[in-house]
Formats: structure tokens, C-alpha cells, sequence
């Protein structure tokens, strides 16, 4: 049996995943709030035949602490809106898929449902979301309207905090079902504009979707009509058992982290069981990896140390940690991992770069290369069409409307 | 030395204003269509475009109403898109204060601004009805009398996080290893009787410092609100006694807030027909409106007034004999001009039936002359020298224009009458500056705080 084609996307964020990715040479920190920064990014990500790039976001100010704030100066901080970076991007890109993040635990999914599909208007049918849980109290306390308490590494296991922490995917999980119901509440054929009736709508391809759960209630329909995709693809990162369930109910794509190839392979052991418990098949899981791409192995570990020490004192003695696998070799030796890791049972990769723009152009023209030469990955982009859209660089099909009357 | 005049277009809304049944009428929902009206306003020398906002399909009778343009983007996201393809078209987007929270809001816009380079505004609006709150996880029930005073303390909120930051705390050093100039930038604190919130603002300071602001009201309120804390008022006041009256009070307010005539401008919402005579542009003025109000359109504003279903009603034959139903149970939904019906349905139905009795008109033809909003009809000459009068006689600063085609309606207009503007000295030849404050002739704002200082005042 051939191995399937892998699929390829990497996660943008700041100056790249390294926290002192900004002071490299090449780096531009001064340029992060700029659309030019991202748009030439996302340029050089298409110009690597990538299927599409993440952006992260966050309602809070960056941190070290992940249950909190810090107080760090010498970090990236601040960022602007992922969702609207990914439109500024839009127009001026014209095949890799586009997959901000959004936040669920504090937003309104009757907006990011119109906002992402809107998204998928103005790329073509390229967008997409990934979407994230906010359990800091700090972001809590920016909206003003739940108080969460303060969490910590030794507390993480505790029953009362793993309910909290399901909760908060319970929430995604409706907030994903509210997201995909407004998509489809307008059939596909619902404009008519019939001047003999004068009716530009026909209401009955409309459709409330009357939603009720424990956190919102949306009446719906959309009042933007279904994207060209019909649904948008979705995406969320797990590590454990609970995110695990929201990717195999809820999305298209799970980012995980395994450590190793069997690490890799009992997570997508779980991921598939909790898929069939759901009645679903067929989610992409992708194997998220840091990555510090030279020419020579020698002088990406070089790099990945002098960063360390860039870091900060901190950093000296234990180096970057990551939740993902850190990587440091040649393109050729990670195409190795991928390959190894992919008889897992792993769909594709989101590769991390450790340093932007050096470690994105080491993708492009490195990695990339690579996997073609070896017969795992796509050639080119499709021209046009169903599979120019992000859904179909996936090997999805356009799916049905949930809605869509039988006697149609 | 002459006014100069700021235009900008309004892309065509969810309404009947809006001709759908034209076969040059495009798609509402194709980027395609937003490029290329936008990239029409540009080569125009607009100020900017402007999207309005609904946030739940109107209904009548209990059904979603099919008649009008339904479906439209995202706000954000399509002007988002929009900076893409323009390079200095201002970009105003209308955002509701009542299903939004202010930091969210505000991060939006400070993003908007910083992606567009400068350009971006926001039309402040506040809606009450529990109707629209259906589709939100806060709700939507808020007191009539609350309205102004939740869209004040919105934004006198967002104004404090978009002034939490300063301007000089991204220093990104890369020699020194310091990113930022301070440990704790953004911070922020606000508690009041809608928002009680606190913590860092996570957008560093935006081109203009935040966006324009925009405000629609006409109510007294409304017009202080606007006095108080607008940089562009979004009026109805398109003839020009009503203009020049409304300019008047308005322009009044500002010395009581402690600002100067020329840091609020009044726009006006206008449409426009087009002929290469004026008698040619009358007639094609009475075709749009009859398209503008089909049979099917008509029954449905009479229903609105009469407040009741009227299944068999001929449209062609005179208006309803009996009274209007008295409830403040209305049969249509999300719509902002059935309130205006609501006030005092008998004697509207009492007005329009002395307007059908003295030009013997049918039903139908009441509604084309009462929901009538042509405000600029003529041959390019005529209408040039009109909004050019307008606006030198204080009648506005300027128009928001409403094509009633998609997208195409706005291109005449900027190659006839803009041409023509231009040549009376009036209208810019060319953008000047490169953000939305540079076309509305706002002066950059002054160091943070002083615009929180102002809007609590």
C-alpha cells in the first residue's frame, strides 16, 4: 500500500515560537502590527506550496506563566486580531488555507460564525478556525462577566479542576455546534431574486437553528448566507483526554503533541476511539513540531543554544520547553521524523517555526522539497475548483446542508 | 474661502432602498462586489466607504422578511479585507455596543487600524430589542432610556483601552534584549453600571489612536452624545432646510463640550439619479422608485402601519378604510422605521390617506411618495452645484452616498459628478494625507487621556 500524500501547514505567531525568536538578525519585531509583516509571511508560506498557515491569538496580554500574567519585558507582547489578519491576508494570497484562532470562552459564536464565514468569502474558500479555550482569571476579568480561578501545574490533576477544565471544552463543543448550524442555515440556493413574486429569499431555505445549551442559546439563522465552502474547516490543539473529545465531536483537524512516533501513535489510537464513541471518522490529526531548520545539524543546535542563552538566565540552565516535540537538524532529517511519525497513523504536520522568517524559509524551500522529492507531498497547488478550496486541499468533500429539505 | 466637501459611499443596504430586481444588480455577498465599490469610492477621492450592520434577518407577520436584500458579511472581516485592496479609503463599519463586549470591540478596531494603516471608523449604535438578543449569549433586553447611557459608557471604555496604551512601550531592542519599555502595559481598570472590568489591553497604540468615531442618533440624546464624544455625525437630514437646521443645533452643542466647530462633522445619508438632463434623471427617478417599492413592498408597508395582516388587499385600490391596530405589539421586526409608524399609527394612516385623496393616488403609489428618499436628481451639473450649495449654505459637510445599485450604482457618480466637484475647487483632486483623520481634516490626536478626559466630561 502507497502511503498517503502527507499535508503540511505551519503556525505563525510574533517572531516566531522561540521566545527570543525577535532578536535574531533577520527577525522584525518592529514591524509585528503591520498587515505587510503578516502578508509577506503568509506569501512565503503559499510560495512553500504549504496548505495553510494558524495564527494565534489570545484575549490577554502574552505570558511565560500560561495560568497567568507576567510582568516580562523581554518578550513579544501584544498582538493584533487573528480573524482579521487572516482577511487582511486574503486578497492577496490565492491558495493556502487560512486558519485563525478564536477564542470560545468569552466571545459570541453568532459573530465568528458570520466572521469566519465571511473569511471564506473574501480568500475563496480558503478559511478556516482553530479554536481555543481562555482559562486564565486574568482574561476572564477583561470581560467581567465570570470569575475562574486561578490555576497551577500541582493543582492540574485535582478532580474539581479537571471538571473546570471540561467544562470550559463542554463550552467549545457548543459553541463549535452553534458556529456549524449557522453556516448551514442558509440552504445554498436560498437567494432566488424572483421579481415576479418580488421575493429575493426564499424563507424556506432560512432556518433557525434553536440552539439551547448550558452557556448561550442563538435563535439563528445567519445573517451571513452559507460560505463557499459550506462549512469552514475547524480546528483545535489538544494534549489530553478532554481536548481529545472536542476534536474527534467537533473538528476537522486536532493539532497534538506527541513526543515520539509510540507517543504518536497511542494518541491517535485515542483520538480515533473517541472519534467512533462520537459516530464520526475521518479527522485529520497533525503532529505539531518546533521546529530550528540549518543547512548543517551543527548549526541549527548552535542556534537553538544561542537563542537559549538570549532568553534570558532563566533559559541557561534548562533551555525552551515546549507542549510540542523541539526539533533542531536539517530539513532532510525532518523529513525523517515526519516520515517515521507518519506511520502513526498521523494525517500531516503544523510545523512550529522556531524563528520567523529563517525557519518558514527553511519549510518552503527546504522541507518541501524534500517530502516531493520523496513522494509525500503534492506537487503544486489545483488550479481552480473544488479542490482550490481548503476543505478540498484536505481531500474533503463539500458536505451536504444539514437543513437541506428532502423534497428539494 | 469655500467649504471642501467630504463624500463617502454607503455600500447598499438590507432595505428597499436597495434595487435588486435590476439586471445590472450584482451579488450582496461576493467580495468581488465590495472590491470593486470600494476601489470606485477610491478612485474617487472618497473619505470612505461605510457598511451598516444587522444582527438578525428582520421579520413580518411572524416570518423572515423575503422581500428586500437579505444576507450581508461580517463587519470587521470585510473591511479587513477591503484594506487589502485600497490604499486610502477610509473604512467605517457600524458595531453594536449592546452584543459586544468592550474589549473585544476595541481590540478589533485598534487591529482594523493598525492592518489598514490608519483608516479605520466606527458608527456607534445601541440597539434594545430582545428580538436581535435571540441570538446572543448576553441577550439583548435593555430599557429605551438606558440606550444612550450603555453606548456612552461603551465607549468612554474603549476609548480607556485604546488609551492604555501610550504609543512609546514597543521598543524592540534587539541589543539591549528589551521588547517593551514597561512591565505592565495596557493596564486598565472600569467599573461602572454595565462594565465591571480589569487587566492590560493586549493591542499596542493603533496609527490614528483609535478609530473615528461615528454616531447616528437624532434624538436630543443622540445629538449630545454626539456633541460630547463624535468625530462625524451619520444624519437623515438630507433637504436643506432640515440640513441646515439640524447643522445649526448640533454645531451649537459643541461649545457646551468644550469643542470647536470643525471637530464634528455632519454627514448626511443621500441618493442620487443620474440623466444627461434633468428631465431624463426625473423620469428614471420615478422608475427606480417604483422599483424600489414593488406590489409585494407596498402591502408590506401598509401592513407595518395598519400593524395587522391584510391577505387580500389590492395595492392598486385605495388605502385601508379603518384604523390602524393600536398595540405595542408590532407585526414587524427588526427594523428601525416601524418604531417611527409606532408613534402614532391613526394619524399617519389619517396623513396618508389625505395625500391619496388630494392626488388621487392608489395605495401603492402613497407608499412610493411617503418612503420616497431621492435627495439629489438631475443631470451631473445640477447635482454637483446642488451638494455643492448644500454644503457651502451649512447645510452638511458633506454626503454618505446611497447608490441603489450593487456594486456598480456609485460609478456614474464618480465620473461625472466628481469631475465637476473637483473643477469648483471644492473636492479634493487627490488624498493628501494617508489616514481617515487626514480626509475628515481631524487634527492626529493629542497624548492618551486627554480623549477619556473629554468624553466623561
Amino acid at each position: 500500500m502507497t502511503n498517503p500524500l502527507l499535508h503540511l501547514a505551519v503556525a505563525l505567531d510574533g517572531a516566531g515560537w522561540h521566545p527570543a525568536a525577535w532578536r535574531e538578525p533577520d527577525a522584525q519585531p518592529d514591524r509585528l502590527f503591520t498587515a505587510a509583516y503578516w502578508v509577506g509571511l503568509a506569501q512565503q508560506a503559499e510560495r512553500g506550496l504549504l496548505d495553510f498557515i494558524t495564527i494565534e491569538d489570545g484575549l490577554d496580554l502574552q505570558s511565560d506563566d500560561r495560568f497567568g500574567g507576567d510582568e516580562r519585558t523581554d518578550r513579544v507582547r501584544g498582538r493584533l486580531d487573528a480573524v482579521l489578519i487572516a482577511a487582511r491576508i486574503a486578497p492577496v494570497t490565492r491558495h493556502i488555507g487560512l486558519v485563525p484562532t478564536a477564542v470560545t470562552t468569552h466571545t459570541e459564536p453568532f459573530h465568528l460564525s458570520k466572521a469566519i464565514a465571511t473569511l471564506d468569502y473574501v480568500s475563496g474558500g480558503r478559511a478556516g478556525v482553530r479554536v481555543q479555550i481562555a482559562g486564565r482569571p486574568d482574561t476572564a476579568a477583561h470581560f467581567g462577566r465570570r470569575e475562574i480561578p486561578r490555576l497551577s501545574t500541582d493543582r492540574f490533576a485535582q478532580p474539581e479542576v479537571q471538571r473546570l477544565v471540561a467544562a470550559h471544552f463542554d463550552e467549545a463543543n457548543d459553541y463549535v455546534e452553534v458556529v456549524r448550524r449557522l453556516w448551514d442555515s442558509w440552504e445554498d440556493d436560498a437567494e432566488i431574486r424572483d421579481v415576479a413574486t418580488g421575493r429575493f429569499v426564499d424563507r424556506d431555505k432560512l432556518h433557525y437553528i434553536d440552539f439551547e445549551g448550558r452557556w448561550f442559546s442563538v435563535k439563528g439563522p445567519s445573517v451571513t448566507p452559507r460560505p463557499p465552502q459550506g462549512q469552514p474547516v475547524v480546528a483545535a490543539l489538544g494534549h489530553a483526554t478532554i481536548p481529545y473529545g472536542l476534536i474527534a465531536r467537533s473538528a476537522d483537524i486536532g493539532f497534538v503533541t506527541p513526543r515520539d512516533r509510540s507517543h504518536a501513535a497511542e494518541i491517535v489510537a485515542e483520538v480515533r476511539g473517541e472519534e467512533a464513541r462520537a459516530g464520526r471518522s475521518g479527522v485529520h490529526v497533525f503532529g505539531d513540531v518546533v521546529v530550528f531548520l540549518d543547512d548543517s545539524p551543527v548549526t541549527a543546535r548552535a542556534r537553538r543554544e544561542r537563542l537559549d542563552e538570549l532568553a534570558g538566565p532563566d533559559f541557561a540552565s534548562t533551555g525552551y520547553s515546549s507542549d510540542a516535540h523541539i526539533f533542531a537538524g536539517t530539513p532532510a532529517q525532518l523529513v525523517d521524523l515526519l516520515l517515521d511519525w507518519r506511520e502513526a497513523g498521523l494525517t500531516g504536520f503544523r510545523l512550529r517555526p522556531a524563528a520567523l522568517p529563517h525557519d518558514l524559509a527553511q519549510i518552503a524551500s527546504g522541507v518541501v522539497p524534500e517530502l516531493q522529492r520523496r513522494g509525500a507531498f503534492r506537487a503544486g497547488y489545483p488550479d481552480s475548483g473544488w479542490p482550490a478550496t481548503l476543505r478540498g486541499l484536505l481531500g474533503r468533500s463539500r458536505p451536504a446542508n444539514r437543513y437541506r429539505s428532502s423534497a428539494a | 474661502m469655500s467649504k471642501q466637501i467630504h463624500l463617502a459611499a454607503h455600500f447598499p443596504g438590507v432595505n428597499n432602498t436597495t434595487v435588486w430586481s435590476d439586471p445590472a444588480a450584482g451579488s450582496h455577498i461576493e467580495f468581488d462586489s465590495f472590491r470593486r465599490f470600494a476601489q470606485t469610492a477610491e478612485r474617487g477621492k472618497f473619505d470612505f466607504m461605510f457598511l451598516a450592520e444587522g444582527l438578525r434577518l428582520r421579520e413580518q407577520n411572524g416570518q423572515i422578511y423575503d422581500l428586500d436584500v437579505v444576507g450581508r458579511p461580517d463587519t470587521f472581516t470585510i473591511l479587513a479585507a477591503l484594506a487589502a485592496v485600497t490604499e486610502h479609503l477610509g473604512l467605517t463599519g457600524t458595531i453594536n455596543s449592546t452584543f459586544n463586549e468592550p474589549y473585544e470591540v476595541a481590540r478589533q478596531f485598534a487591529s482594523l487600524d493598525h492592518l489598514s494603516g490608519g483608516r479605520a471608523a466606527w458608527n456607534v449604535v445601541t440597539s434594545w430589542d430582545a428580538f436581535t438578543g435571540e441570538n446572543f449569549r448576553r441577550g439583548g433586553y435593555l430599557a429605551q432610556g438606558d440606550r444612550y447611557e450603555r453606548a456612552r459608557t461603551f465607549l468612554r471604555t474603549t476609548t480607556e483601552l485604546w488609551d492604555s496604551w501610550h504609543g512609546d512601550e514597543v521598543i524592540a531592542d534587539k541589543d539591549s534584549g528589551r521588547f517593551l519599555s514597561t512591565p505592565a502595559p495596557g493596564a486598565f481598570g472600569h467599573r461602572d453600571q454595565f462594565f465591571d472590568i480589569a487587566g492590560q489591553f493586549n493591542v499596542p497604540r493603533s496609527p490614528q489612536g483609535r478609530p473615528v468615531i461615528f454616531q447616528a442618533g437624532d434624538s436630543d440624546e443622540g445629538r449630545d452624545f454626539a456633541a460630547a464624544s463624535a468625530d462625524a455625525i451619520f444624519s437623515r437630514h438630507s433637504t436643506l432646510a432640515a440640513g441646515q437646521a439640524f447643522y445649526a443645533d448640533v454645531k451649537g452643542r459643541l461649545g457646551r463640550f468644550g469643542r470647536t466647530r470643525d471637530e464634528l462633522l455632519i454627514l448626511p445619508a443621500a441618493t442620487f439619479v443620474l440623466g444627461d438632463t434633468d428631465a431624463e434623471a426625473a423620469d428614471i427617478a420615478r422608475e427606480v422608485r417604483r422599483a424600489q417599492v414593488s406590489p409585494q413592498t407596498a402591502l408590506r408597508f401598509i401592513e407595518q402601519l395598519w400593524n395587522r395582516e391584510l391577505p387580500d388587499f389590492d395595492v392598486d385600490g385605495p388605502l385601508p378604510a379603518f384604523d390602524p391596530v393600536v398595540s405595542d405589539t408590532l407585526i414587524a421586526k427588526g427594523r428601525a422605521s416601524v418604531r417611527q409608524f409606532a408613534k402614532d399609527p391613526v394619524a399617519l394612516a389619517g396623513e396618508w390617506r389625505a395625500r391619496a385623496e388630494d392626488g388621487h393616488l392608489s395605495a401603492r403609489e402613497v407608499v412610493i411618495e411617503v418612503t420616497g428618499r431621492q435627495s439629489f436628481v438631475g443631470s451631473p451639473e445640477t447635482v454637483a452645484r446642488t451638494i455643492n450649495d448644500f454644503v457651502q449654505a451649512d447645510a452638511s459637510d458633506g454626503f454618505i452616498l446611497v447608490p441603489h445599485i450593487t456594486p456598480g450604482g456609485l460609478d456614474p457618480f464618480v465620473d461625472t459628478v466628481v469631475p465637476l466637484l473637483q473643477e469648483l475647487g471644492t473636492f479634493r483632486a487627490d488624498y493628501r494625507g494617508t489616514t481617515l483623520r487626514d480626509h475628515l481634516g481631524l487634527a492626529p490626536l493629542g497624548q492618551p487621556g486627554a480623549a477619556a478626559a473629554r468624553a466623561a466630561s
